[in-house]
């Protein structure tokens, strides 16, 4: 049985997965969690695409030890 | 027309998509959802008065994985417009906060707090299991 997730988990690996990010607010229960994630990386990307970086993290695994993901992707601009 | 493939499930799916402009792919129904972002994102499109059609995924799990390897998203629910993606519950959340949402689908935002039901189109069920030849039976 893999070990249940955690918020501190989750926002290393996407501060790990794409450039320049921070992780503004990262919460969950084990299972549904909700990150606030900023970057430059998201300049010029649509919001699916966006979304699409943060999935690629966690490919596998949403939906199963990762039941749930509550996604914002940020410019620094946007953050403001 | 329709061009059959090996998968007669996934070719099922994506003529849904292609078929209804706006789809909506959940767990449950709108009327009986079974998860809190499915239910939130139906009652979201009901707010639009937007007709859409709603896709229950499930009663069998291949319905999801084809769904998932059409469109390259994970998790449900999942929003298509005009044959496009648009987004899961996050993004539809935050496309209606912005108003982005009724542009998309084409109709005024809906005035803050009135909440009416729409009709929901009847998605024809996915043919799962048999061969296509079996997909007319009655």
């Amino acid at each position: 049985m893999a070990e249940d997730a955690t918020p501190d988990e989750i926002a290393e690996r996407i501060v790990a997965a794409i450039p320049n990010s921070k992780v503004t607010e990262s919460h969950g229960d084990g299972h549904h969690f909700r990150v606030t994630v900023v970057s430059d990386a998201f300049e010029g990307v649509s919001r699916i695409d966006r979304h699409r970086l943060i999935n690629e993290v966690f490919a596998g695994e949403l939906g199963g030890r990762i039941h749930a993901l509550s996604i914002s992707c940020l410019t620094p601009e946007e953050s403001k | 027309m329709t061009e059959q493939t090996e998968n007669p499930l996934r070719d099922a799916i994506a003529e849904a998509i292609a078929e209804n402009q706006v789809i909506l792919f959940m767990k449950g129904t709108p009327e009986r959802p079974m998860c809190g972002f499915s239910a939130r994102t139906a009652a979201t499109l009901e707010a639009h008065k937007a007709p859409f059609a709603a896709v229950d995924i499930l009663p069998d799990p291949r319905i999801r994985e084809e769904l998932s390897g059409i469109s390259n998203w994970p998790t449900i629910p999942q929003l298509f417009v005009a044959g496009e993606l648009v987004g899961g519950a996050d993004i539809i959340a935050e496309m209606a906060e912005s108003g982005e949402l009724a542009t998309v689908l084409g109709v005024d935002a809906p005035e803050a707090g009135v909440s009416e039901t729409v009709d929901v189109v009847e998605a024809p069920p996915l043919t799962i299991d048999g061969p296509p030849a079996d997909t007319t039976s009655d």
